[in-house]
């Protein structure tokens, strides 16, 4: 029937083509995550380097196996099980166990996105369903952060086996978040903007972050309302809560670079899958997420709360879709 | 011979075919609330399983005595009596189970897997096919109860029965003894099993063409 | 038409409402039976499991006790104490083999991570200290908030542990004799265990007996009731 190379292609509308197709954005988005993996590869070592791979391999894995048999070079073509275990292994500490890591990848993909029916059909951002798994499943070693250390040292943390801790070796360090928290000690500005801190191995790096998401601005591959209204309101709220006593809480400077508030806030709460679709949808979900984050930071148990704040509006998601559907041209208001 | 035949075929349609809760999903509350541990699924198991079996007998031996508008209060007021007994039992002989079951023995009363099967099956069958039923849902949910408990006490304490199996550099799956563990196990069995029912159905489908045709 | 005759028939097979009510109570007569015959045959070993899991909690917080007594409050002096009453609050008081009192055993409770979690600790009123700490109940995330009590190392914190100033979960190291280190993962749990134990101090501390004047172990000649509470 499909004839290679037509001399004249005859189909139904809509006949004009533009080159945004699914893998034109993955690969957008992968070189605007290089910068900041780069610097966080550099920063925690090697080890980052193969954690990260561990991330990939596993959800690659998944994506493989569970794709129909006649599509599964399509289904890796788009790239977006790489980007999953990409971004997944961005938000993990630099020291764990590979075999963990691994582990991330696989359920972020399959039970993040696969069992829903693939991609576009999930409902929370695939790689936060990876790490919330691993946060719950072991939150020991997802919480045990390595400083920055020497470039070829690995942490023998990483080759535990598998179901085996990892003992980790090299040098511990609360991160900047957890040090604010349960300690008060604040980090240097300059050391948050460029990534000199412990923390999960691609959030530490500020500047290279928004790099990447004015890359991605540019390439208009990303909705700006999001990372505008989760930073601002963030910013706002912090601000707010700085001003009323300045030793007890941080300062907005400091809520939005620590932790994983502008990785999430530009790779992954502006997923397009699991953010709304309107305009006013757009801005309920990123104000939403920039409250959660700063509530749960100050008054929760956790420090972070970055991926708890952006599982939540994704579960909001459908119900802000829906009420946030823009009115049908030349209709009523009150009719359905 | 023909009779042992049915009897059995009503006990493997508990224990595997309609399995109640990988095929069925009944029951659900006790099972994922108490199976953090082999030991508390096989105590819940074996609790329900006497409960079903007492129920069942008696429901099957006074069915016709048991008028049917008020059939369920009788059903409840049986199933409530064996619930009760095994209650006490277990407190009287294993405190530290019953601790660990709590409010859920109380609840096997409303286990809707056990009021199921005597409006479904003992009051309409014989004694000895209701026995036959009873037995087999009941060792299925047993098996079910035993088999996420296992699946969770492996991976969430590195144990079986209480027995460490992997020394002490495990890291323990903290997730799976918490109630989302529960539900991600009985998700990935309830996949499994979906799987193997679709795998059966194929070639069923492919012995009826291939009949067919010769 | 032959369907009305149907129901016709099904109406007049309607069975009498004394019989429906007779059913139901045969029914429940044979229920209530049984589960009055299985409540009186359990009831004994019921009530021993009880008072035996509270007396090895005991004996768990206070060292070198060998015999404990129930003890209530009545109009501001500590009773000892042999029935069970509705509402009462008790503490319990330990003796070691030659009858010597070594400290009181105090419940407490409050709210964990979790849920409430429910708290033994031994007190001893001579040198005002914390001799000895139990959860009796707890629902504390497992692998992390239940290290307060499967962590031999956080138990160990309330074996000499000063009361003034309250008690302080710290996550530095224990520097000082009012203090305790937290468990890592689990610093909610820590505190809330050292709060529990401050509440139960700011009730029962000022209403113990001064320290010398604890009352005296008394041999029960087992009066049949007594045993429920002894059950020594």
């Amino acid at each position: 029937m499909t004839q290679k190379d037509p001399k004249l292609l005859i189909q139904p509308g809509p006949q004009l083509r533009q080159q945004m197709t699914t893998p034109v954005v993955m690969r957008d988005v992968w070189y605007a995550l290089t910068p900041a993996t780069l610097a966080g590869i550099w920063f925690f070592g090697l080890g980052a380097f193969l954690v990260l791979l561990a991330c990939i391999a596993g959800a690659v894995l998944v994506e493989w196996y569970f794709a129909p048999e006649e599509k599964r070079g399509y289904f890796l073509g788009d790239g977006t099980a790489i980007l999953t275990g990409w971004l997944l292994g961005l938000t993990l500490p630099p020291a764990l166990p590979l075999w963990m890591a691994f582990l991330g990848g696989v359920v972020a993909v399959g039970i993040g996105k696969t069992i829903w029916g693939g991609m576009g059909a999930n409902i929370f951002n695939p790689a936060l369903v990876g790490r919330a798994f691993l946060l719950a499943t072991f939150p020991i070693a997802m919480t045990t952060w390595t400083a920055p250390g020497d470039f070829f040292t690995i942490p023998s943390s990483l080759f535990a086996l598998p179901l085996m801790t990892g003992v980790v070796d090299t040098v511990t360090q609360a991160s900047p978040l957890g040090m604010m928290k349960f300690e008060h000690v604040d980090t240097p500005f300059i050391d948050l903007l460029f990534g000199n801190t412990s923390g999960s191995l691609g959030e530490t790096s500020g500047l290279l972050l928004i790099l990447g998401g004015l890359y991605l601005w540019w390439r208009r591959d990303l909705d700006w309302r999001i990372p505008v209204g989760i930073l601002g309101t963030a910013i706002i709220f912090s601000l707010i809560l700085f001003m009323v006593d300045a030793d007890k809480y941080p300062g907005p400077i400091f809520t939005v670079f620590s932790g994983g508030m502008l990785l999430g806030a530009i790779f992954m709460a502006t997923d397009p899958v699991t953010s709304p679709l309107t305009q006013k949808g757009t801005w309920i979900f990123a104000i939403g997420i920039g409250l959660l984050v700063v509530l749960i930071r100050v008054f929760g148990g956790f420090p972070e709360g970055m991926m708890y704040a952006i599982l939540l509006m994704n579960a909001a998601t459908p119900l802000i879709d829906m009420y946030t559907q823009p009115r049908v041209f030349g209709r009523e208001l009150d009719q359905k | 011979m023909a009779k042992e035949q049915l009897a059995y075929d009503e006990f493997m349609k508990g224990l595997w075919r309609e399995n109640p809760v990988f095929v069925q999903v009944l029951g659900l509350c006790p099972l994922l609330a108490v199976t953090n541990s082999a030991i508390n699924g096989l105590a819940m198991g074996l609790a329900s399983f006497f409960v079903l079996l007492g129920s069942s007998i008696l429901v099957s031996l006074f069915k016709s005595y048991i008028p049917k508008q008020v059939r369920i209060s009788c059903f409840i007021i049986i199933i409530a009596t064996f619930v009760t007994v095994v209650d006490y039992t277990l407190a009287a002989a294993l405190p530290v189970i019953h601790k660990e079951l709590g409010a859920f023995i109380p609840l096997i009363v409303a286990n809707c897997l056990i009021l199921g099967r005597m409006e479904a099956f003992a009051s309409r069958n014989t004694l000895r096919m209701s026995v036959a039923d009873a037995f087999g849902m009941g060792a299925g949910f047993l098996f079910a109860l035993v088999s996420l408990g296992a699946v969770r006490e492996i991976l969430g304490v590195g144990e079986l029965f209480g027995i460490a199996l992997f020394g002490a550099n495990f890291e323990p799956w903290v997730i799976m003894i918490l109630p989302p563990g529960g539900f991600i196990t009985l998700g990935v069995m309830l996949l499994y099993f979906n799987w193997l029912e679709e795998k059966k159905n194929k070639i069923d489908k492919q012995l009826a063409t291939e009949d067919g045709v010769n | 038409m032959s369907e009305d005759k149907v129901e016709q028939a099904a109406v007049a097979d309607e069975p009498s409402p004394a019989r429906l009510i007779g059913t139901l109570a045969i029914a429940g007569l044979v229920s209530g039976v049984i589960i009055i015959a299985i409540y009186l045959a359990t009831f004994e070993t019921i009530k021993e499991n009880k008072a035996r899991e509270l007396r090895e909690a005991v004996f768990r917080v206070l060292p070198n006790v060998s015999k404990m007594q129930k003890l209530l409050l009545k109009e501001g002096k500590l009773e000892v104490s042999y029935k069970e009453e509705k509402g009462e609050e008790p503490i319990y008081a330990g003796y070691d083999d030659n009858n010597t009192f070594m400290g009181y055993a105090i419940p407490s409770d409050g709210p964990g991570f979790a849920d409430t979690i429910s708290v033994l600790y031994g007190y001893r009123p001579s040198d005002r200290k914390v001799i000895g700490m139990w959860i009796l109940a707890s629902r504390e995330t497992p692998g992390l908030g239940d290290k307060i009590y499967k962590d031999a190392a956080f138990v160990a914190n309330f074996d000499d542990l000063a009361i003034e100033p309250p008690i302080v979960a710290t996550k530095r190291g224990k520097s000082k004799p009012n203090e305790i280190d937290a468990i890592t993962g689990a610093t909610i749990s820590s505190v809330a265990v050292a709060r529990i134990i401050n509440k139960g101090n700011d009730y029962w501390v000022s209403r113990l007996p001064e320290p010398g004047a604890e009352p005296a172990y008394v041999e029960v000649e087992t009066p049949p009731e007594a045993e429920d509470a002894q059950a020594q």
